[in-house]
């Protein structure tokens, strides 16, 4: 039988959705049994609502100072501990668990599978490449514990009503001090938040500044949506990196896209292919954005965005 | 600052579009461009940067792979590397059997800083960085934005989800670059010429004695499910229809 153990991302205080999706991938292994750890200096209410989320049989709390921060050095020494007797080690892949994740398995001895999309059975998966150009079928050894991180945007989050039961588990494990957290700069908005969003509204280059942007979250408070951005707009500085959707920013799925302003490049579309419904807003009618598009719209983007927005309920 | 290491993938050129062969055995690579992992050309370009502003000894580029290797190689030596080491091997190593190379790279070597790409643009797994940090026992920076040093310290500005995190980190470490860490430079011609000049050292893999493996085998290609195109509408009033129909008004 699997014996799944799950790494719980969290901001300290509050469990990341992330978590839930990672569990309802690790749900889809036959007869698996699984355990949700939390690695926090206080763990009390992120154990709490882990031991809501479906299928979860058991959350075990790992309390040290230490633990405050998620640095990949400090945890991985601790989850390859606590991964005895587990046949797997799942993260999200997320910023969060591609630093952790591949630590471990090299701790461990072992190597990772990395964005899982879909299972097939315990030790076999999908997982794409190639900027999504390609879907391969990967085997991990029989004998080992497979390592791997879930592609979030390919689950919904686990349902919520369980209550399993919370223990503490040995924290003893001697950790580096050769990595220190010195801060977090965060651009918190009041805006859904772009991984979990249902819907997403998305500019490129040809919003051609930071300040046009407002045309964007107008058009986003308006809708209930995240915002996101192509590479060239992040890389233009019109909006800071987290914003960035496609091949090496977040690759998400909403119910509904919406990119203005972008061509459509293969990197970018390899965030969005699990996108619901893809609207395209663009001058140039010849963009590879609407060989993908459900609705297309060409057009002066600086006209329609308002026009839209006013329009709208 | 002792020795810079920094490691080089061939890749399929960012611009080409790959797919898969139709009898699904792998991905059609056959006459494509290959270029220098685009993440590793970044992380050159800041170990470049870092030799002048802090007097690095030396930046060794390294790859492991093909013969055909060298190309890419060289080409980091025309950017301006010192010399370049290929550990040769015929078949694509596993990210963790790669990580046991640079550390045996390390272990000849008096190396202070890796400065790998985040993720190759081939593979997308983004895991070489990381697990050459664990089996060294030294302290990881992935996905850096920024780097400034400190004597035998270092700030490593991260790109994570949800901004920009900070870490401090010490002397030796494994640096993984992220696309806004800094903007390569161009080859020039002269460079070029130059860099034939320099040492290329070429190591048959199995002279460094490690243990490889186990690998994760890939049984499957299948090319993507494929979106299809949709419908074009007018204006702002077809938009907005067109939305309603699908109940996501």
């Amino acid at each position: 039988m699997s014996k799944i153990l799950i790494i719980a991302e969290h901001d300290g205080s509050v469990i990341n959705p992330s978590t839930a999706k990672t569990i309802a991938c690790a749900a889809e292994i036959n007869g698996g049994e699984i355990v949700v750890a939390v690695f926090a200096s206080s763990a009390a209410s992120i154990a709490a609502e882990a031991s809501q989320i479906d299928s979860v049989a058991r959350v075990l709390t790992i309390e040290r100072p230490e633990n405050a921060h998620a640095l990949a050095a400090v945890l991985a020494p601790q989850v390859a501990a606590l991964a005895a007797g587990y046949s797997h080690v799942f993260g999200p892949s997320t910023t969060f668990g591609k630093d952790l994740l591949p630590r471990v398995a090299a701790l461990l001895g072992v190597n990772q599978i990395s964005d899982i999309m879909s299972v097939t059975s315990s030790h076999t998966f999908q997982r794409s490449i190639y900027a999504g150009n390609a879907v391969i079928t990967v085997e991990a050894p029989a004998d080992y514990v497979v390592v791997a991180t879930v592609r979030t945007a390919s689950y919904r989050e686990a349902g919520s009503g369980n209550s399993a039961p919370i223990e503490a588990a040995d924290a003893t494990v001697e950790v580096p001090d050769y990595t220190r957290f010195v801060e977090l700069k965060s651009g918190k908005t009041d805006r859904p938040d772009l991984q979990t969003a249902a819907k997403v509204v998305s500019g490129g280059r040809a919003l051609a500044s930071a300040e046009n942007f407002d045309i964007l979250y107008k058009l986003a408070e308006k809708l209930g949506a995240g915002v996101g951005a192509s590479r060239a707009a992040v890389d233009a500085g019109y909006v800071p990196n987290e914003m960035q959707v496609g091949q090496t920013g977040k690759i998400i799925a909403p119910d509904l896209y919406m990119a203005i302003g972008i061509s459509g490049a293969i990197q970018h579309l390899t965030g969005i292919k699990d996108a619901g419904t893809i609207v395209a807003i663009n001058k140039d009618g010849e963009a590879p954005i609407f060989e993908v598009a459900d609705i297309g719209l060409v057009g002066d983007l600086f006209k329609i965005v308002p026009e839209l927005t006013d329009a709208l309920p | 600052m002792d020795k810079i290491l920094v490691g080089l993938k061939r890749v399929v050129d960012y611009n080409v579009r790959v797919r898969v062969r139709h009898d699904g055995s792998g991905v059609d690579t056959d006459g494509v461009k290959m270029s220098i992992n685009p993440f590793d050309e970044i992380a050159l370009e800041e170990a470049l940067r870092i030799k002048e502003s802090v007097n690095a000894t030396e930046v060794i580029v390294i790859s492991v792979g093909s013969s055909a290797a060298q190309q890419q190689l060289r080409t980091g030596l025309a950017m301006g590397a010192d010399r370049a080491i290929l550990v040769e091997v015929d078949e694509e190593l596993d990210p963790l059997s790669c990580a046991r190379v640079f550390k045996a790279i390390i272990d000849r070597e008096k190396v202070d800083l890796v400065l790998l790409g985040k993720q190759a643009i081939d593979n997308d797994n983004s895991q070489t960085g990381q697990m050459l940090a664990a089996i060294w026992d030294r302290p990881q920076a992935t996905f850096a934005s920024e780097i400034v040093f400190d004597g035998d310290k270092a700030r490593v500005t991260r790109e994570v989800d949800i901004g920009l995190e900070t870490i401090e980190i010490d002397l030796p470490a494994v640096i993984t670059a992220d696309l806004r860490l800094n903007e390569p430079r161009y080859v020039k011609l002269p460079d070029i010429m130059k860099a034939k000049k320099k040492t290329l050292e070429e190591i048959p893999l199995a002279d460094l004695g490690i243990e490889l493996g186990p690998a994760i085998k890939a049984t499957a290609f299948e090319a993507p499910a494929e979106r299809q195109r949709g419908i074009m509408v007018d204006d702002v009033a077809g938009l907005i229809a067109a939305l309603k129909d699908k109940g996501l008004l």
